[in-house]
Protein backbone atom coordinates (compact mmCIF):
# COMPACT_ATOMS: atom_id res chain seq x y z
CA UNK A 1 0.00 0.00 0.00
CA UNK A 2 1.24 3.54 -0.92
CA UNK A 3 2.04 5.86 1.93
CA UNK A 4 1.46 9.24 1.74
CA UNK A 5 3.27 11.54 4.07
CA UNK A 6 1.84 14.70 3.08
CA UNK A 7 -1.75 13.32 4.27
CA UNK A 8 0.32 12.56 7.79
CA UNK A 9 1.32 15.93 7.88
CA UNK A 10 -2.30 17.20 7.45
CA UNK A 11 -3.43 15.62 10.23
CA UNK A 12 0.05 15.99 12.42
CA UNK A 13 0.00 19.98 11.76
CA UNK A 14 -3.54 19.99 12.72
CA UNK A 15 -3.22 18.48 15.79
CA UNK A 16 0.28 20.17 16.91
CA UNK A 17 -1.78 23.35 16.26
CA UNK A 18 -4.81 22.33 18.68
CA UNK A 19 -2.32 21.75 21.23
CA UNK A 20 -1.93 25.38 20.54
CA UNK A 21 -5.40 26.36 20.40
CA UNK A 22 -6.13 25.00 24.04
CA UNK A 23 -4.34 25.19 27.43
CA UNK A 24 -2.67 21.99 26.97
CA UNK A 25 0.51 22.92 25.54
CA UNK A 26 0.76 25.93 27.52
CA UNK A 27 0.35 23.90 30.91
CA UNK A 28 2.75 21.40 30.04
CA UNK A 29 5.24 23.34 28.42
CA UNK A 30 4.74 25.38 31.68
CA UNK A 31 5.13 23.07 34.41
CA UNK A 32 8.03 21.31 32.48
CA UNK A 33 10.02 24.17 32.39
CA UNK A 34 9.53 25.25 35.77
CA UNK A 35 10.53 21.81 37.01
CA UNK A 36 13.42 21.66 34.68
CA UNK A 37 14.58 24.89 35.43
CA UNK A 38 14.69 24.36 39.30
CA UNK A 39 16.49 20.92 38.38
CA UNK A 40 19.03 22.71 36.44
CA UNK A 41 19.74 25.24 39.23
CA UNK A 42 19.86 22.81 41.92
CA UNK A 43 22.67 20.75 39.72
CA UNK A 44 24.08 24.12 38.57
CA UNK A 45 24.96 25.04 42.25
CA UNK A 46 25.57 21.62 43.64
CA UNK A 47 28.12 21.28 41.19
CA UNK A 48 29.34 24.49 42.04
CA UNK A 49 29.42 23.87 45.46
CA UNK A 50 31.54 20.81 45.26
CA UNK A 51 33.82 22.05 43.17
CA UNK A 52 34.82 24.51 45.57
CA UNK A 53 35.10 22.24 48.45
CA UNK A 54 37.33 20.12 45.80
CA UNK A 55 39.21 23.41 45.30
CA UNK A 56 40.13 23.90 48.69
CA UNK A 57 41.40 20.51 49.72
CA UNK A 58 43.24 20.76 45.96
CA UNK A 59 41.31 17.84 44.69
CA UNK A 60 40.12 17.28 41.59
CA UNK A 61 36.48 18.19 41.14
CA UNK A 62 34.14 15.76 38.99
CA UNK A 63 33.40 16.91 35.41
CA UNK A 64 30.45 18.72 34.59
CA UNK A 65 28.53 16.02 32.26
CA UNK A 66 28.75 13.42 35.70
CA UNK A 67 27.89 16.74 37.71
CA UNK A 68 25.22 18.75 35.81
CA UNK A 69 24.31 17.12 32.06
CA UNK A 70 23.90 13.48 33.36
CA UNK A 71 21.98 14.10 35.94
CA UNK A 72 19.55 16.76 34.29
CA UNK A 73 18.64 14.76 31.21
CA UNK A 74 18.17 11.89 33.15
CA UNK A 75 15.43 13.98 35.18
CA UNK A 76 14.15 14.91 31.87
CA UNK A 77 13.08 11.83 31.40
CA UNK A 78 11.39 11.02 34.36
CA UNK A 79 9.44 14.13 33.71
CA UNK A 80 8.34 13.50 30.28
CA UNK A 81 7.34 9.85 32.04
CA UNK A 82 4.47 12.06 33.91
CA UNK A 83 3.62 14.42 30.98
CA UNK A 84 3.35 12.46 27.87
CA UNK A 85 -0.04 10.90 28.89
CA UNK A 86 -1.30 14.41 29.07
CA UNK A 87 -0.27 14.93 25.81
CA UNK A 88 -1.08 12.05 24.23
CA UNK A 89 -4.67 11.12 25.93
CA UNK A 90 -6.84 12.95 23.93
CA UNK A 91 -5.13 12.36 20.25
CA UNK A 92 -7.83 8.97 19.42
CA UNK A 93 -10.01 9.16 22.62
CA UNK A 94 -11.33 12.76 21.75
CA UNK A 95 -12.09 11.66 18.25
CA UNK A 96 -13.94 8.48 18.84
CA UNK A 97 -15.67 10.43 21.90
CA UNK A 98 -16.81 13.57 19.76
CA UNK A 99 -16.81 11.14 16.74
CA UNK A 100 -14.60 13.25 14.40
CA UNK A 101 -12.78 10.29 13.86
CA UNK A 102 -15.87 9.80 11.31
CA UNK A 103 -14.35 12.50 9.47
CA UNK A 104 -10.79 10.95 8.91
CA UNK A 105 -12.40 7.45 8.39
CA UNK A 106 -14.19 8.44 5.59
CA UNK A 107 -11.43 10.88 3.84
CA UNK A 108 -9.17 9.23 1.56
CA UNK A 109 -6.19 8.82 4.01
CA UNK A 110 -4.95 5.54 5.06
CA UNK A 111 -4.96 4.19 8.73
CA UNK A 112 -1.33 4.19 8.85
CA UNK A 113 -1.35 7.48 7.67
CA UNK A 114 -3.45 8.77 10.05
CA UNK A 115 -1.87 7.18 12.96
CA UNK A 116 1.96 8.50 11.79
CA UNK A 117 0.15 11.74 11.75
CA UNK A 118 -1.12 11.67 15.40
CA UNK A 119 2.14 10.57 16.54
CA UNK A 120 4.02 13.16 14.95
CA UNK A 121 1.61 16.09 16.17
CA UNK A 122 2.89 14.64 19.74
CA UNK A 123 6.21 14.26 19.20
CA UNK A 124 6.57 17.62 17.60
CA UNK A 125 5.39 18.75 20.61
CA UNK A 126 7.41 17.06 22.35
CA UNK A 127 10.34 18.44 20.29
CA UNK A 128 9.28 21.45 21.49
CA UNK A 129 9.74 21.52 24.76
CA UNK A 130 13.40 19.83 23.97
CA UNK A 131 14.44 22.59 21.92
CA UNK A 132 13.09 25.52 24.94
CA UNK A 133 16.03 23.06 27.14
CA UNK A 134 18.59 24.27 24.42
CA UNK A 135 19.42 26.97 26.54
CA UNK A 136 21.00 25.14 29.67
CA UNK A 137 23.62 23.77 28.08
CA UNK A 138 24.27 26.64 26.43
CA UNK A 139 24.88 28.85 29.97
CA UNK A 140 27.01 25.68 30.95
CA UNK A 141 28.89 26.61 27.82
CA UNK A 142 29.23 30.19 28.53
CA UNK A 143 30.24 29.84 32.15
CA UNK A 144 32.26 26.65 31.72
CA UNK A 145 33.51 23.86 28.74
CA UNK A 146 31.23 21.16 29.12
CA UNK A 147 31.60 17.85 26.19
CA UNK A 148 29.24 18.82 23.41
CA UNK A 149 29.00 14.58 22.60
CA UNK A 150 27.02 13.84 25.83
CA UNK A 151 25.11 16.88 25.61
CA UNK A 152 24.06 16.02 21.53
CA UNK A 153 23.71 11.84 22.46
CA UNK A 154 21.14 13.25 25.73
CA UNK A 155 18.89 14.83 23.29
CA UNK A 156 18.31 12.48 20.87
CA UNK A 157 18.34 9.17 23.84
CA UNK A 158 15.63 11.75 25.39
CA UNK A 159 13.74 12.39 22.20
CA UNK A 160 13.72 8.40 21.22
CA UNK A 161 12.70 7.55 25.06
CA UNK A 162 10.11 10.24 24.94
CA UNK A 163 8.76 9.20 21.66
CA UNK A 164 8.29 5.43 23.08
CA UNK A 165 5.74 7.07 25.76
CA UNK A 166 4.12 8.86 23.11
CA UNK A 167 3.61 5.93 20.54
CA UNK A 168 2.10 3.75 23.80
CA UNK A 169 -0.24 6.82 24.28
CA UNK A 170 -0.91 6.80 20.87
CA UNK A 171 -1.94 3.40 21.08
CA UNK A 172 -3.96 3.38 24.94
CA UNK A 173 -5.67 6.23 23.07
CA UNK A 174 -6.62 4.61 20.39
CA UNK A 175 -8.39 1.97 22.32
CA UNK A 176 -11.01 4.37 24.70
CA UNK A 177 -13.58 7.04 24.36
CA UNK A 178 -11.95 7.89 27.82
CA UNK A 179 -9.14 10.59 27.95
CA UNK A 180 -8.80 9.77 32.01
CA UNK A 181 -8.30 5.62 31.31
CA UNK A 182 -6.01 6.94 28.26
CA UNK A 183 -3.35 8.69 30.15
CA UNK A 184 -3.93 6.40 33.25
CA UNK A 185 -2.84 3.33 31.21
CA UNK A 186 -0.10 5.32 28.73
CA UNK A 187 1.11 6.54 32.68
CA UNK A 188 1.48 3.05 33.84
CA UNK A 189 2.48 1.44 30.97
CA UNK A 190 5.37 3.79 30.79
CA UNK A 191 6.38 2.98 34.17
CA UNK A 192 6.38 -0.76 34.10
CA UNK A 193 8.68 -0.67 30.89
CA UNK A 194 11.19 1.59 32.83
CA UNK A 195 11.01 -0.48 36.03
CA UNK A 196 11.00 -4.01 34.10
CA UNK A 197 14.56 -4.69 34.37
CA UNK A 198 14.36 -4.07 38.49
CA UNK A 199 13.19 -7.99 38.30
CA UNK A 200 16.34 -9.03 36.25
CA UNK A 201 18.67 -9.31 39.08
CA UNK A 202 16.60 -12.36 40.71
CA UNK A 203 15.69 -13.74 37.14
CA UNK A 204 17.56 -16.65 35.62
CA UNK A 205 20.58 -15.19 33.44
CA UNK A 206 18.98 -15.54 30.05
CA UNK A 207 15.56 -14.41 31.70
CA UNK A 208 17.54 -11.25 33.10
CA UNK A 209 19.10 -10.43 29.90
CA UNK A 210 15.70 -10.35 28.51
CA UNK A 211 14.45 -7.74 30.68
CA UNK A 212 17.47 -5.98 31.07
CA UNK A 213 16.41 -5.49 27.02
CA UNK A 214 13.40 -4.76 27.39
CA UNK A 215 13.82 -2.06 29.66
CA UNK A 216 13.42 1.48 28.25
CA UNK A 217 15.48 3.21 30.44
CA UNK A 218 18.54 0.88 30.64
CA UNK A 219 18.73 1.67 26.60
CA UNK A 220 19.20 5.40 27.49
CA UNK A 221 22.25 4.43 29.67
CA UNK A 222 24.70 4.76 26.77
CA UNK A 223 23.03 7.76 25.20
CA UNK A 224 23.44 9.38 28.78
CA UNK A 225 27.45 8.45 28.44
CA UNK A 226 28.06 10.22 24.79
CA UNK A 227 27.71 6.62 23.12
CA UNK A 228 25.19 6.44 20.19
CA UNK A 229 24.51 2.68 19.92
CA UNK A 230 22.22 1.15 17.14
CA UNK A 231 21.25 -1.29 19.18
CA UNK A 232 19.70 1.01 21.35
CA UNK A 233 18.57 3.28 18.53
CA UNK A 234 17.00 -0.21 16.69
CA UNK A 235 15.12 -1.03 20.50
CA UNK A 236 13.67 2.28 20.76
CA UNK A 237 12.52 2.29 16.86
CA UNK A 238 11.09 -0.98 17.48
CA UNK A 239 8.82 -0.05 20.78
CA UNK A 240 7.60 2.95 18.48
CA UNK A 241 6.66 1.18 15.48
CA UNK A 242 5.41 -1.71 17.66
CA UNK A 243 2.88 0.55 19.33
CA UNK A 244 2.05 2.24 15.95
CA UNK A 245 1.12 -0.98 14.61
CA UNK A 246 -0.87 -2.05 17.29
CA UNK A 247 -2.79 1.31 17.10
CA UNK A 248 -3.79 -0.16 13.31
CA UNK A 249 -4.98 -3.17 14.76
CA UNK A 250 -7.32 -1.58 17.06
CA UNK A 251 -8.77 1.49 15.07
CA UNK A 252 -8.85 -1.43 12.20
CA UNK A 253 -11.44 -3.28 14.69
CA UNK A 254 -13.02 -0.17 15.84
CA UNK A 255 -14.02 0.11 12.05
CA UNK A 256 -15.91 -3.62 12.06
CA UNK A 257 -17.83 -3.30 15.26
CA UNK A 258 -18.67 0.74 15.15
CA UNK B 1 -23.63 5.95 -9.38
CA UNK B 2 -24.67 3.18 -6.64
CA UNK B 3 -25.11 0.06 -6.51
CA UNK B 4 -26.24 -2.23 -3.77
CA UNK B 5 -27.15 -5.86 -4.23
CA UNK B 6 -27.15 -8.36 -1.03
CA UNK B 7 -25.82 -5.82 1.09
CA UNK B 8 -25.86 -7.67 4.56
CA UNK B 9 -24.67 -6.32 8.09
CA UNK B 10 -24.59 -8.91 10.81
CA UNK B 11 -23.13 -7.59 14.34
CA UNK B 12 -22.84 -10.39 16.92
CA UNK B 13 -26.03 -11.65 16.65
CA UNK B 14 -28.35 -8.42 15.57
CA UNK B 15 -28.91 -8.47 11.85
CA UNK B 16 -28.75 -4.52 11.06
CA UNK B 17 -29.09 -4.93 6.98
CA UNK B 18 -30.40 -7.87 5.51
CA UNK B 19 -29.80 -8.09 1.80
CA UNK B 20 -30.27 -4.63 0.42
CA UNK B 21 -30.74 -4.64 -3.09
CA UNK B 22 -30.99 -0.71 -4.90
CA UNK B 23 -29.33 1.14 -7.50
CA UNK B 24 -29.06 4.87 -7.61
CA UNK B 25 -28.66 7.16 -10.59
CA UNK B 26 -26.27 9.83 -11.32
CA UNK B 27 -27.93 13.21 -9.85
CA UNK B 28 -30.60 11.81 -8.29
CA UNK B 29 -31.34 12.77 -4.99
CA UNK B 30 -33.03 9.50 -3.21
CA UNK B 31 -34.32 9.88 0.27
CA UNK B 32 -33.74 6.70 2.68
CA UNK B 33 -36.75 6.53 5.05
CA UNK B 34 -37.70 4.42 8.04
CA UNK B 35 -38.23 4.48 11.57
CA UNK B 36 -35.23 4.82 14.10
CA UNK B 37 -32.77 1.63 13.99
CA UNK B 38 -34.36 0.50 10.69
CA UNK B 39 -30.44 0.30 9.46
CA UNK B 40 -30.19 3.49 7.23
CA UNK B 41 -26.98 4.58 9.55
CA UNK B 42 -25.88 1.18 9.16
CA UNK B 43 -26.00 1.32 5.12
CA UNK B 44 -24.56 5.30 5.14
CA UNK B 45 -21.55 4.16 6.68
CA UNK B 46 -20.86 1.23 4.65
CA UNK B 47 -21.28 3.08 1.50
CA UNK B 48 -18.89 5.75 2.62
CA UNK B 49 -16.05 3.00 3.21
CA UNK B 50 -16.42 4.02 6.89
CA UNK B 51 -17.16 0.44 7.82
CA UNK B 52 -17.08 -2.96 6.02
CA UNK B 53 -20.43 -4.94 5.46
CA UNK B 54 -20.63 -8.46 6.23
CA UNK B 55 -22.05 -9.96 3.05
CA UNK B 56 -22.78 -8.30 -0.19
CA UNK B 57 -21.34 -5.63 -2.53
CA UNK B 58 -21.65 -2.04 -2.98
CA UNK B 59 -20.03 -0.26 -5.62
CA UNK B 60 -20.10 4.11 -5.46
CA UNK B 61 -18.85 5.53 -8.33
CA UNK B 62 -18.02 2.99 -9.98
CA UNK B 63 -15.64 1.65 -7.19
CA UNK B 64 -15.93 -0.73 -4.93
CA UNK B 65 -16.49 0.23 -1.38
CA UNK B 66 -14.30 -2.50 0.08
CA UNK B 67 -11.73 -3.29 -2.57
CA UNK B 68 -11.27 0.66 -3.50
CA UNK B 69 -12.22 2.28 -0.54
CA UNK B 70 -9.94 5.21 -0.78
CA UNK B 71 -11.57 6.04 -4.73
CA UNK B 72 -14.76 5.65 -3.06
CA UNK B 73 -13.96 7.95 -0.45
CA UNK B 74 -12.23 10.38 -2.53
CA UNK B 75 -15.95 10.76 -4.28
CA UNK B 76 -18.13 10.51 -1.42
CA UNK B 77 -18.71 13.40 0.60
CA UNK B 78 -20.46 12.56 4.27
CA UNK B 79 -21.86 14.25 7.15
CA UNK B 80 -22.82 11.20 9.85
CA UNK B 81 -25.94 11.83 12.15
CA UNK B 82 -23.65 13.66 14.67
CA UNK B 83 -21.45 16.47 12.46
CA UNK B 84 -17.82 15.61 12.93
CA UNK B 85 -16.50 18.94 13.36
CA UNK B 86 -13.43 19.88 16.07
CA UNK B 87 -15.31 22.48 18.34
CA UNK B 88 -11.88 23.90 19.19
CA UNK B 89 -11.20 24.68 15.76
CA UNK B 90 -12.15 28.11 13.52
CA UNK B 91 -14.61 27.07 10.71
CA UNK B 92 -12.15 28.15 8.25
CA UNK B 93 -9.33 26.08 9.22
CA UNK B 94 -11.87 23.15 9.95
CA UNK B 95 -12.96 23.32 6.03
CA UNK B 96 -9.22 23.71 4.55
CA UNK B 97 -8.39 20.75 6.77
CA UNK B 98 -11.12 18.40 5.93
CA UNK B 99 -10.13 19.71 2.14
CA UNK B 100 -6.54 18.62 2.81
CA UNK B 101 -7.82 15.38 3.86
CA UNK B 102 -9.45 15.32 0.60
CA UNK B 103 -6.75 15.57 -1.73
CA UNK B 104 -7.42 19.45 -2.96
CA UNK B 105 -4.56 20.77 -4.29
CA UNK B 106 -3.06 23.73 -2.30
CA UNK B 107 -3.89 26.36 -4.94
CA UNK B 108 -7.73 25.35 -5.08
CA UNK B 109 -7.65 25.37 -1.52
CA UNK B 110 -9.12 28.58 -1.11
CA UNK B 111 -11.87 28.56 -3.58
CA UNK B 112 -12.93 25.20 -2.93
CA UNK B 113 -13.65 26.37 0.99
CA UNK B 114 -15.24 29.70 0.00
CA UNK B 115 -17.61 27.61 -2.47
CA UNK B 116 -18.76 25.70 0.40
CA UNK B 117 -18.76 28.49 2.69
CA UNK B 118 -20.95 30.31 0.32
CA UNK B 119 -23.40 27.75 -0.72
CA UNK B 120 -24.45 26.59 3.03
CA UNK B 121 -24.52 30.35 4.18
CA UNK B 122 -21.58 30.01 6.14
CA UNK B 123 -19.47 33.42 4.91
CA UNK B 124 -20.19 35.93 7.74
CA UNK B 125 -19.42 33.09 10.45
CA UNK B 126 -15.52 31.78 9.11
CA UNK B 127 -13.91 33.57 11.71
CA UNK B 128 -15.82 31.98 14.59
CA UNK B 129 -14.80 28.95 16.52
CA UNK B 130 -17.27 26.08 15.56
CA UNK B 131 -17.83 25.30 19.45
CA UNK B 132 -19.32 28.96 20.34
CA UNK B 133 -21.34 27.73 17.57
CA UNK B 134 -25.40 27.02 17.53
CA UNK B 135 -26.39 23.49 16.52
CA UNK B 136 -27.88 24.65 13.24
CA UNK B 137 -24.66 26.33 12.63
CA UNK B 138 -22.56 23.53 13.47
CA UNK B 139 -24.89 20.74 11.18
CA UNK B 140 -24.20 23.49 8.08
CA UNK B 141 -20.43 22.87 8.97
CA UNK B 142 -20.88 20.14 9.20
CA UNK B 143 -22.75 20.03 5.32
CA UNK B 144 -20.15 22.44 3.95
CA UNK B 145 -17.34 19.82 5.42
CA UNK B 146 -19.18 16.96 2.99
CA UNK B 147 -19.35 19.90 -0.02
CA UNK B 148 -15.71 20.87 0.13
CA UNK B 149 -14.24 18.63 -2.63
CA UNK B 150 -17.30 18.88 -4.71
CA UNK B 151 -17.81 15.02 -4.39
CA UNK B 152 -19.89 13.34 -7.17
CA UNK B 153 -21.62 11.45 -4.12
CA UNK B 154 -23.44 13.06 -0.94
CA UNK B 155 -24.69 10.67 1.52
CA UNK B 156 -26.27 13.17 4.54
CA UNK B 157 -27.30 11.35 7.73
CA UNK B 158 -30.60 12.92 9.34
CA UNK B 159 -29.32 16.44 7.66
CA UNK B 160 -31.85 18.80 9.16
CA UNK B 161 -31.82 17.28 12.58
CA UNK B 162 -32.09 19.92 15.57
CA UNK B 163 -32.29 23.10 12.92
CA UNK B 164 -35.34 25.41 13.37
CA UNK B 165 -37.90 25.36 11.06
CA UNK B 166 -35.88 28.36 8.75
CA UNK B 167 -32.71 26.72 8.59
CA UNK B 168 -34.52 23.53 7.54
CA UNK B 169 -36.30 24.75 4.86
CA UNK B 170 -32.93 26.75 3.63
CA UNK B 171 -31.04 22.81 4.21
CA UNK B 172 -33.63 21.53 2.35
CA UNK B 173 -33.42 23.61 -0.67
CA UNK B 174 -29.68 23.70 -0.63
CA UNK B 175 -30.03 19.77 -0.99
CA UNK B 176 -32.31 20.12 -3.96
CA UNK B 177 -30.39 22.63 -5.25
CA UNK B 178 -27.12 19.70 -5.49
CA UNK B 179 -29.38 17.36 -6.97
CA UNK B 180 -28.64 17.10 -10.84
CA UNK B 181 -24.63 17.65 -10.71
CA UNK B 182 -24.30 15.52 -7.33
CA UNK B 183 -26.12 12.42 -6.71
CA UNK B 184 -27.54 12.64 -3.25
CA UNK B 185 -28.41 10.03 -0.54
CA UNK B 186 -30.44 11.25 2.70
CA UNK B 187 -31.34 9.97 5.61
CA UNK B 188 -34.67 10.76 7.56
CA UNK B 189 -37.60 9.40 9.88
CA UNK B 190 -39.42 12.43 9.21
CA UNK B 191 -41.63 11.92 6.08
CA UNK B 192 -42.52 15.35 4.84
CA UNK B 193 -38.31 15.64 5.08
CA UNK B 194 -38.53 13.27 2.04
CA UNK B 195 -40.97 14.32 0.18
CA UNK B 196 -39.91 18.11 0.18
CA UNK B 197 -36.32 17.05 -1.32
CA UNK B 198 -36.36 13.85 -2.64
CA UNK B 199 -37.13 12.62 -6.27
CA UNK B 200 -37.27 9.01 -5.09
CA UNK B 201 -37.71 7.26 -1.71
CA UNK B 202 -36.69 4.14 0.03
CA UNK B 203 -38.23 2.69 2.77
CA UNK B 204 -36.06 0.70 4.92
CA UNK B 205 -37.52 -1.45 8.01
CA UNK B 206 -36.05 -3.38 10.40
CA UNK B 207 -32.89 -4.20 7.98
CA UNK B 208 -34.82 -4.98 4.74
CA UNK B 209 -36.62 -3.04 2.15
CA UNK B 210 -39.82 -2.58 2.36
CA UNK B 211 -40.46 -0.46 -0.51
CA UNK B 212 -39.02 1.92 -3.26
CA UNK B 213 -40.77 3.95 -5.79
CA UNK B 214 -41.05 7.86 -6.31
CA UNK B 215 -43.02 9.50 -4.11
CA UNK B 216 -46.38 9.88 -6.11
CA UNK B 217 -46.35 6.18 -7.27
CA UNK B 218 -45.97 4.71 -4.03
CA UNK B 219 -48.65 6.77 -2.26
CA UNK B 220 -51.35 5.87 -5.02
CA UNK B 221 -50.44 2.38 -5.21
CA UNK B 222 -50.52 2.13 -1.38
CA UNK B 223 -53.63 3.75 -0.69
CA UNK B 224 -56.71 1.73 -1.64
CA UNK B 225 -58.14 5.68 -3.11
CA UNK B 226 -56.64 9.18 -2.06
CA UNK B 227 -58.57 10.82 0.50
CA UNK B 228 -59.59 14.10 0.40
CA UNK B 229 -60.81 16.55 2.89
CA UNK B 230 -63.09 19.18 2.09
CA UNK B 231 -63.87 21.81 5.22
CA UNK B 232 -68.02 23.41 4.31
CA UNK B 233 -69.59 25.99 6.13
CA UNK B 234 -72.82 23.92 6.37
CA UNK B 235 -72.97 20.40 6.23
CA UNK B 236 -76.43 19.65 3.75
CA UNK B 237 -77.68 15.47 3.05
CA UNK B 238 -78.74 16.37 -0.46
CA UNK B 239 -75.12 18.01 -0.66
CA UNK B 240 -73.05 14.41 0.62
CA UNK B 241 -75.46 12.76 -1.69
CA UNK B 242 -74.34 14.72 -4.54
CA UNK B 243 -70.87 14.01 -4.16
CA UNK B 244 -71.04 10.94 -3.59
CA UNK B 245 -73.33 10.36 -6.92
CA UNK B 246 -69.98 11.58 -9.14
CA UNK B 247 -68.28 8.26 -10.30
CA UNK B 248 -65.35 7.09 -8.65
CA UNK B 249 -66.03 8.90 -5.42
CA UNK B 250 -65.92 5.65 -3.24
CA UNK B 251 -67.15 7.25 0.33
CA UNK B 252 -67.98 10.26 1.78
CA UNK B 253 -67.62 10.69 5.57
CA UNK B 254 -68.15 13.68 8.33
CA UNK B 255 -65.87 14.42 10.95
CA UNK B 256 -65.44 17.53 12.74
CA UNK B 257 -66.84 19.51 9.92
CA UNK B 258 -65.36 18.67 7.47
CA UNK B 259 -65.80 15.55 4.51
CA UNK B 260 -63.54 13.32 4.25
CA UNK B 261 -64.18 12.04 0.05
CA UNK B 262 -61.87 8.75 -1.22
CA UNK B 263 -61.61 8.31 -4.62
CA UNK B 264 -61.13 5.75 -6.19
CA UNK B 265 -57.45 5.32 -7.50
CA UNK B 266 -56.36 5.32 -10.86
CA UNK B 267 -59.67 7.48 -12.04
CA UNK B 268 -59.66 11.19 -14.16
CA UNK B 269 -58.96 14.11 -12.17
CA UNK B 270 -62.83 14.22 -10.75
CA UNK B 271 -61.40 17.21 -7.87
CA UNK B 272 -63.27 19.71 -9.55
CA UNK B 273 -66.52 18.24 -10.07
CA UNK B 274 -66.54 17.58 -6.69
CA UNK B 275 -66.07 21.31 -5.83
CA UNK B 276 -68.53 21.94 -8.47
CA UNK B 277 -71.23 19.76 -6.60
CA UNK B 278 -70.70 21.09 -3.34
CA UNK B 279 -70.74 24.47 -4.38
CA UNK B 280 -74.11 23.33 -6.76
CA UNK B 281 -75.29 22.45 -3.32
CA UNK B 282 -74.46 25.72 -1.71
CA UNK B 283 -72.11 24.04 1.08
CA UNK B 284 -69.93 27.10 0.96
CA UNK B 285 -66.82 25.82 0.19
CA UNK B 286 -64.25 26.52 2.65
CA UNK B 287 -61.21 24.56 2.07
CA UNK B 288 -60.03 21.60 -0.06
CA UNK B 289 -57.27 19.83 -0.48
CA UNK B 290 -55.56 15.81 -0.59
CA UNK B 291 -55.32 14.86 2.86
CA UNK B 292 -51.91 15.39 4.11
CA UNK B 293 -51.65 12.40 6.75
CA UNK B 294 -52.30 9.91 3.48
CA UNK B 295 -48.24 9.77 2.79
CA UNK B 296 -47.78 9.45 6.78
CA UNK B 297 -50.04 6.35 6.44
CA UNK B 298 -48.07 5.23 4.00
CA UNK B 299 -45.05 5.39 5.70
CA UNK B 300 -46.86 3.94 8.91
CA UNK B 301 -48.49 1.18 7.09
CA UNK B 302 -44.95 -0.06 5.11
CA UNK B 303 -43.25 0.44 8.75
CA UNK B 304 -45.47 -1.85 10.87
CA UNK B 305 -47.62 -4.26 8.61
CA UNK B 306 -45.73 -7.39 7.27
CA UNK B 307 -48.01 -7.56 3.73
CA UNK B 308 -45.86 -5.73 1.27
CA UNK B 309 -46.37 -7.82 -1.41
CA UNK B 310 -46.53 -5.91 -4.73
CA UNK B 311 -45.05 -3.06 -2.96
CA UNK B 312 -41.22 -3.66 -4.08
CA UNK B 313 -40.89 -2.63 -7.64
Amino acid sequence: MKFNLKKSWTIASKDYRTYFTSPIAYIVIAGFLLIMGWMFFFNVSHFNLQAMQYKQFGGKSGSITDGVIRPLYGNMNVIFLFLVPFITMRLFAEERKMQTIQLLMTSPITLGEMIVGKFLSAAMLVGTMLALTVFYPVILFVYGNPDLGPIVSSYLGTFLLTCCYVSSGVFFSSMTENQIVAGALTFAAGLFFWLINWAAQSAGPVFSDVLDYLSLIQHYNNFSQGIIDTTDIVFYLSFIGLGLFFTHRVLDSYRWRS
Amino acid sequence: MIEVSGLTKIYGQRTAIDHLDFTVNKGEIVGFLGPNGAGKSTTMKILTGFMPASFGTAKVAGYDVFDEAIEVKRNVGYLPENPPVYFDMVVEDYLKFAAKLHDISKAKLKPAVDTALEKTGLTHVRNRIIGNLSKGYRQRVGLAQALVHDPQVLILDEPTVGLDPVQIIEIRQLIKSLGGAHTVILSSHILPEVTATCERIIVINKGKIVAQDNIERLTTRMNQGLTFQMKVKSVSNNGIQAIQAISGVKSVNLHDGALAIEINPSQDDIRDRIVEAAVMEKMGVLEFGADKLSLEEVFLSLTTQETTEGVQS
